[in-house]
């Protein structure tokens, strides 16, 4: 962390402790959620937010914290304590059709600290809203929709954050709108938007990693061009499913004017979906992406040029009473399945197939005294293989986690 | 973090005081799953089924240079940033050593332009490496017309310090150039002049300014020195202060690997374990390395030798069994690929050790690509691809009953 980034954390703790002491906690109040069932895309709003009295601005965020122990191939990592990440959230209605919501996220203590979202929405027609800002590119769900109170599991899924490089968001403007009718919603959201660089295939990850893009901060200044675009269908009783495409050029092609390469293309292509079962409230959620990318054949295929994976969520509540002294309390026991296939195609060489495939297994179970908290408990197993599919390596143990919104 | 903390105080107070048999339950699970949380882990392969792995008995000093290398080695991944290329054939040392076993065809690299003993005329055009990769906006090398090449499959890393600690004397008794035990085979040392950089053992053998020379194909390293800073700058496009050209500008530029990591690889590679022969009992086994020696596989392929003196106290004065000689030999028309390096033949090819042999399918994808170039698919293929001082050997294997032969396969797949 640089010193001014050091200067910004204590700035926001000295801040957040003279608002503590000057400010009656009875003048603090919850605002209540939207009733109406929202879309993922309204994950952003979608949060609990504290008003100070008449004061225009809302506060929030969320805490994540975890213990865990894992082993690969019979070599322990130990117990690891880990300060996942403080986000804070600052939203204001600036007008009556103008909003602008904030989202900093301080990382492993602070180590990393991002600007994830910070947008201006100005409501032009219902159907049609226009945002500007630090935006989160809508690919998938998760991107939109990945505060840790909201999910049974201490980790993100692997495909979402690292094949498809949540939490991933950018520079850029765009359109957005929704549509009600009966049980029916429709949302679109489309974006321009800063977007990847060359380092997606030239990193020390030795493999395509769309993530490493994010190390990039002058993507908020300058950079390619970026296109995001989404579409959502919700039913009240069947869930919501979205089709989402992001891509455009991601690499250097001219730099003053001389031209260095061809404009080479990335294209990912996402589904996701939602649902809740009827009678037994099973909650599924996942979501399938698939990455093309364009690299140079006269390249190494150490990067490779497809990638797909994605995640199930399967959760379970089985109880729901009154726990202690929480009146609304849950127990879930949950499963989340996942796989990735960094590398899809075949060796130009013997034309046998390209490893880098990625599966794993996590079983959870999950305590929520409010709606708000998340206790977890997990377990993995995942076995990873390399490029070759050499025999993969297994890796397994167990994860105790808090996450709350504040 | 306060407010965390108040929570998790408030859970536990109000649970002990409200439910404590649900709440002790729930502790217990949670201290079970602390105390044991291990037995849920998943183990490890047999240590005999690794080819990776420290040599028993370092110091803790050594155990850390040997970490150190094993990070520089296996995860030091190289990108434009940190110097890679602009051409190369990896990215990273580990790329071509999958668990320090043999490499595949995907990583096979070509060298090219000696088509006889001295020196290679294509130096001046990109020899004698190809780099047949390169980054985006680049274009990887050619193989200039005119030039003879072989493809090169990597070999595996384990027990190289145990190889390199051979002295030179025992190598020249091994050595048989004349043939004068009338069995067929030879066996001769590369002797070349070894760059500037290297400095030579004590007890080295010179011979008008050269040197034996033991590691690569072609026995054309002098150790494992040598072979890792050719293996940085021809592979990976890494100069370093002791091969300060860059390969595809053929300019000197700033090294872009210290000396500290490359002697930490070295130190990794000397001190990487030997690997460990399974099922030796095995009455099979035990048969096969019978056969082994009677069809005289062992002239060449030496079960045992010993190392000199070293400063690393484990590997100082041990008997160790590669099953290898270090030395050249002819190997007859059919691997003869018309490229050479140092002073050694185009058909000649140095004994490559057979110890790990069992394992290779495991760092080559599930497969066997054996011989130099990974030509043959199986070790049977293999032998019966040798020829020349190997052909009275070959000869007798094909001659051999069905059983016997299935016995020496499975000697070979135990080492």
């Amino acid at each position: 962390m640089n010193l001014k980034q050091l200067q910004f954390l204590i700035f926001i703790l000295l801040s957040n402790g003279i608002v503590i002491a000057q400010i009656d906690s009875t003048l603090l109040k919850k605002v209540q959620q939207d009733t109406v069932i929202g879309m993922n895309m309204d994950a952003v709003y979608n949060r609990p937010f504290i008003d100070v009295g008449k004061f225009p601005v809302s506060l929030g965020g969320y805490m994540e914290m975890n213990w865990q122990h894992l082993g690969t191939d019979g070599i322990s990592e130990g117990h690891q304590f880990q300060a996942r990440r403080l986000t804070l959230f600052v939203a204001s209605t600036i007008s009556k059709k103008i909003k602008f919501l904030s989202e900093i996220e301080f990382e492993e203590g602070g180590k990393e600290i991002a600007i994830e979202f910070a947008s201006i929405d100005v409501e032009l027609l219902p159907l049609l809203n226009m945002r500007g800002g630090i935006i989160m590119n809508p690919i998938g769900a998760f991107n939109q929709n990945h505060d840790g109170p909201k999910w049974e599991f201490t980790d993100r899924p692997i495909s979402a954050t690292q094949m498809l490089s949540a939490t991933w968001s950018n520079a850029g403007f765009g359109l957005y709108g929704k549509y009600y009718s009966k049980d029916w919603m429709f949302g679109y959201e489309t974006y321009l938007s800063s977007g990847f660089d060359s380092s997606i295939i030239n990193n020390p990850e030795n493999k395509t990693f769309l993530p490493a893009s994010k190390e990039n901060s002058e993507r908020f200044e300058e950079g390619n061009t970026l296109f995001t675009a989404k579409l959502g269908l919700l039913n009240n009783s069947y869930g919501e499913i979205g089709v989402s495409y992001m891509g455009g050029v991601y690499n250097t092609f001219e730099e003053d004017g001389i031209v260095l390469d061809k404009k080479r293309r990335l294209n990912v292509f996402a589904v996701d979906f939602n649902t809740t079962l009827p009678k037994l409230n099973t909650f599924i959620t996942g979501e399938w992406a698939w990455v093309k990318i364009d690299v140079p054949a006269t390249f190494t295929q150490q990067f490779g040029n497809k990638q797909h994976g994605g995640f199930i969520d399967i959760v379970q509540p089985v109880l729901k009473r009154k726990i202690l002294d929480w009146d609304k309390a849950v127990v879930n026991l949950s499963c989340r399945l996942e796989y990735v296939d960094w590398n899809v195609g075949r060796f130009n060489e013997t034309y046998g197939n390209i490893g880098e495939d990625l599966w794993s297994i996590m079983p959870a179970i999950s305590f929520r005294p409010t709606q708000q908290t998340v206790i977890r408990l997990n377990y993995r197993y995942s076995s990873q293989s390399d490029i070759l599919s050499n025999p993969p390596s297994k890796t397994a143990g167990f994860s105790l986690g808090i996450s709350s919104y504040f | 973090m306060s407010k965390f903390l108040f929570t998790f105080a408030k859970i536990f107070f109000i649970a002990m005081k409200k439910s404590p048999t649900y709440f002790l339950s729930f502790t217990l699970i949670l201290i079970s799953i602390l105390v044991a949380c291990d037995k849920f882990e998943p183990m490890g392969p047999e240590e005999s089924e690794l080819l990776d792995g420290p040599i028993e008995g370092l110091s803790n000093s050594e155990s850390k240079q040997f970490l150190d290398g094993d990070i520089a080695f296996n995860d030091d991944v190289f990108t434009s940033q940190n110097g890679l290329g602009p051409t190369f054939v990896a990215t990273s040392c580990g790329s071509c050593h999958a668990g320090d076993g043999k490499g595949h065809p995907f990583t096979t690299l070509t060298r090219f332009g000696q088509s006889a003993p001295g020196t290679n005329m294509f130096l001046k055009q990109g020899g004698p490496q190809q780099q047949n990769r390169a980054l985006p906006g680049f274009e990887p090398e050619q193989i200039p017309e005119g030039a003879t090449f072989s493809k090169l499959t990597p070999p595996a890393n384990t027990g190289l310090g145990f190889l390199e600690l051979v002295s030179d004397a025992d190598l020249l008794d091994i050595a048989d150039p004349n043939d004068t035990d009338g069995d067929g085979i030879s066996g001769i040392p590369n002797w070349i002049e070894p760059p500037l950089y290297i400095i030579p053992t004590v007890n080295a053998i010179v011979q008008n300014g050269k040197y034996i020379h033991r590691f690569g194909k072609k026995a054309a390293a002098y150790n494992l020195m040598h072979q890792t800073v050719n293996a940085y700058n021809q592979d990976i496009g890494i100069t370093s202060v002791f091969a300060p050209i860059d390969v595809f500008s053929g300019l000197e530029v700033e090294p872009e690997v210290d000396i500290n990591t490359i002697n930490d690889v070295v130190f990794y590679l000397q001190t990487l374990k030997a690997p460990i022969p399974r099922n030796q009992n095995d009455a099979e086994v035990i048969q096969g390395k019978n056969i082994f020696n009677q069809i005289n596989c062992t002239g060449c392929h030496r079960p045992s030798l010993k190392t000199g003196y070293s400063s690393i106290a484990v590997l100082s004065n041990m008997q160790f069994n590669p099953y290898t000689d270090l030395l050249l030999h002819d190997m007859g028309s059919g691997l003869d690929d018309g490229y050479t390096e140092g002073n050694a033949e185009t058909y000649e090819w140095r004994t490559p050790p057979l110890w790990g042999l069992g394992l290779s399918p495991n760092s080559q994808g599930g497969e066997y690509f054996l011989l130099h170039d990974g030509r043959a698919k199986s070790i049977e293929e293999a032998i019966l691809l040798h020829g020349g001082e190997a052909s009275r050997s070959k000869t007798q294997y094909d001659n051999l009953e069905q059983a016997d032969q299935s016995a020496l396969l499975k000697f070979l797949e135990s080492l």
